[in-house]
């Protein structure tokens, strides 16, 4: 298609299609209801299944349902409903499902469920974090591509500004290359031959075939996850190379920091900006790497301070890390809360750097 | 073993079912679950839907016929079987796609699950095994244990004041009209097997041949839930279970 | 005094897997189950079959560790009780 201005929602619904995702399901919330409502007008024509779900755990049961039979599904919500979602992720990650959930969250104050997770067990969620509509497009076809190649559900850290912002972008197939065949996706084809399949967290296999069981399954489970961390951290930094401030956000509050960066790089203030675009696996090395010169490293964040754990964790005690961010729910188009703007942004930045940003 | 009999004769029933791959279980002395197994293998054989069959399992001790039988399955979470067979179905309308999950898992954490499964018309059926405990985790009471049960949370028996009452499922899901067939059987006894048997092999016929949500619940012995010998549980299925859920087809035919 | 009884069918028992539950015997409806006084490696007891066997298949139907085959003759067989 040729470049036209669609909201983010939309875009993504696109993109996901375009991935050839079949099987969509979600709960209305708000910033994520847009996403399910596109999803609900395009899948039709594109002869796939949009359910309006009863619950969100549901939604992403029947997503889990709909991936294990080998169709690419997705589901999504914003954080209150993706804590909902927890057991069933947990759950995928470790039956080996994979399917896309789309966090259009409120705000960034769900960075700790993101990478985190609230599940049970142990695994780990991939996230990618776009800073807008053109890089969700991207990341959306992304997703599913992961999700397939390394059987596992994985995330979009999305919110209101992704979710209704208008951008013109062009939403064509993206293809990351070649994937192995679904032949463990249940189809019911195989009973009665001695080789039916089974999708089940303990893995104990057939009587006549009786599988690794729970804890090897999940040792081999635990090292794809170590294997994804190594191969699949994605970041953007700009102007670190001799910054001494280093200035660290994520989504779509890096945009703001971009701007805010190239503002005090004019005044020849030496600050250089860092984003994660995986939240997890969390680029810990680059980071370290971008803030090597640094004094200091801000971060700023839009909740209490969760992706500063990870920045500490990189800089690991060198360097003061300073939070510059605070609670605000005003990314979440809710119409409540007090509007962080460049400007405020900037003194609070300035501030920090004339106190000499001491933690 | 007993040997084979010298005289000429027909074998007229095999020990295992249809796509069963061994008999061997843990499942306890006079439970139910397995005779239950039995009929939906010999249903799906006796339809011809090996080929096409998928299997969704809760959570429970009848879980263990994911290793047993020879069908493709999914082991899911508690209560969700009905939104994950709605999935895999929806994805593939080909197959026929039931859930076989247990009271605890239907009545007490599913509820929703099951009934907008069957709002939906969702073409699946769900086999609801109703002991009227939790017996994998020992024997607690569910939402379907009856009044006067004891049970490792109820010791004194279920008491109204203090419990409440227990939960009719197969009613209320009869009570939707995506529901197209609903019915109770039991596995107390040779005669309630069979009508059980056919209840089960006409919901499957109708939900793989695309008619609508189909229910089967089944009264099945948990002699050790019970608190009694292995020998008295059929009576107890016909002499209090049956009280609050009596058996029979509810809804379609 | 010896009797002669017409058996129609006979069954074949797994007496190992058994777990001695005993709801075939209640089942069997000419009554020619009973439990054995010998235990089985897992400690169970067992069922006996005696001459009377109409093969009506419903021991196999209600038991739950798969333990019975059943056999029907062609022609019904006069065996000592």
């Amino acid at each position: 298609m040729a470049p036209g201005l669609l909201q983010g929602s939309d875009a993504v619904a696109r993109s996901a299609i375009a991935a050839g995702c079949s099987f969509f399901a979600g709960y209305p919330m708000l910033p994520f209801t847009d996403l399910l409502e596109a999803m609900a007008r395009r899948m039709p024509s594109a002869g796939g299944v949009c359910m309006n779900a009863e619950s969100e755990i549901e939604a992403v049961n029947m997503v889990l349902g709909a991936g294990a039979a080998g169709a690419r599904a997705a589901t999504g919500s914003c954080g209150q409903g993706i804590a909902l979602m927890q057991e069933a992720i947990a759950e995928a990650a470790l039956n080996e499902v994979p399917f896309v959930v789309f966090n259009m969250a409120r705000g960034q104050q769900d960075y700790f469920q993101a990478t985190r997770g609230g599940g049970w067990g142990d695994y780990r969620t991939l996230c990618l974090a776009p800073k807008d509509v053109a890089e969700a497009v991207e990341h959306t076809q992304l997703l599913f591509h992961l999700a397939d190649q390394y059987r596992a559900p994985v995330t979009m850290y999305g919110d209101y500004l992704i979710s209704h912002t208008y951008m013109s972008v062009s939403v064509e197939p993206i293809d990351f290359g070649p994937l192995p065949p679904k032949d463990w996706a249940l189809d019911g084809s195989l009973g009665g031959t001695g080789k039916s399949r089974q999708i089940w967290t303990w893995a104990m296999g057939k009587a006549d075939a009786p599988g690794p069981g729970p804890d090897l399954h999940w040792q081999r489970i635990a090292g794809k996850f170590d294997q994804m961390a190594g191969a699949e951290q994605r970041w953007e930094s700009f102007s670190c190379d001799d910054a001494d401030t280093v200035i660290v956000s994520f989504g779509t509050a890096a945009p703001f920091i971009e701007q805010v960066v190239s503002e005090l790089r004019d005044e020849g203030v030496r600050a250089g900006c860092f984003r994660p675009i995986t939240l997890w696996p969390f680029p810990e090395s680059a980071l370290a790497d971008a803030a090597r010169h640094a004094s200091r490293v801000l971060v700023f964040e839009v909740n209490a301070g969760q992706m500063i754990d990870d920045v500490r964790l990189s800089i690991g005690g060198r360097i003061p890390v300073v939070p510059v961010g605070r609670v605000s729910i005003d990314f979440s188009g809710m119409r409540q809360g007090e509007i962080l703007t460049i400007g405020w942004i900037r003194d609070r930045v300035r501030d920090l750097l004339a106190e000499g940003a001491i933690a | 073993m007993t040997t084979a009999p010298v005289s000429p004769g027909r074998k007229v029933a095999d020990a295992l079912a249809p796509l069963q791959i061994s008999g061997e279980h843990h499942l306890c002395p006079g439970c139910g679950h397995p005779v239950a197994w039995r009929l939906m293998l010999e249903a799906i054989s006796e339809l011809g839907l090996e080929r096409r069959a998928i299997g969704v399992v809760g959570h429970g001790c009848y879980t263990n016929i994911v290793s047993l039988a020879d069908i493709d399955f999914l082991q899911c979470l508690h209560g969700r079987a009905p939104a994950v067979a709605t999935g895999v179905k929806r994805v593939r309308p080909e197959t026929a796609v039931f859930t076989i999950q247990g009271d605890g898992d239907v009545a007490s954490e599913g509820l929703a699950e099951v009934l907008h499964a069957a709002a939906r018309g969702e073409r699946i059926t769900t086999i609801m095994l109703n002991n009227g405990v939790f017996g994998d985790t020992g024997g607690q009471m569910t939402a379907a244990s009856v009044v006067g049960q004891r049970t490792k949370t109820s010791l004194d028996g279920r008491d109204p004041g203090d419990h409440g009452y227990p939960v009719p499922v197969a009613e209320l899901v009869a009570a939707l009209p995506g529901a197209v067939y609903v019915a109770r059987g039991a596995v107390n006894n040779a005669g309630s097997i069979a009508k059980t048997k056919r209840y089960i092999k006409r919901a499957f016929e109708l939900s793989a041949g695309g008619e609508g949500f189909t229910f089967v619940e089944v009264l099945t012995m948990c002699p050790t839930g019970w608190f009694l010998p292995t020998a008295d549980g059929p009576d107890y299925i016909a002499e209090t279970f049956e009280k609050t859920f009596p058996i029979g087809a509810l809804k379609g035919s | 005094m010896s009797e002669t009884v017409v058996s129609r069918g006979t069954v074949t028992i797994d007496t190992e897997r058994c777990k001695g539950c005993e709801l075939c015997i209640t089942a069997c409806r000419p009554g020619v189950l009973s439990m054995s006084e010998a235990v089985n490696a897992t400690g169970y007891r067992f069922p006996l079959l005696s001459p009377g066997c109409t093969a009506c298949r419903a021991c196999r139907d209600v038991c739950p560790d798969y333990c019975f085959e059943v056999f029907r003759f062609d022609t019904p067989v006069s065996e000592q009780a």
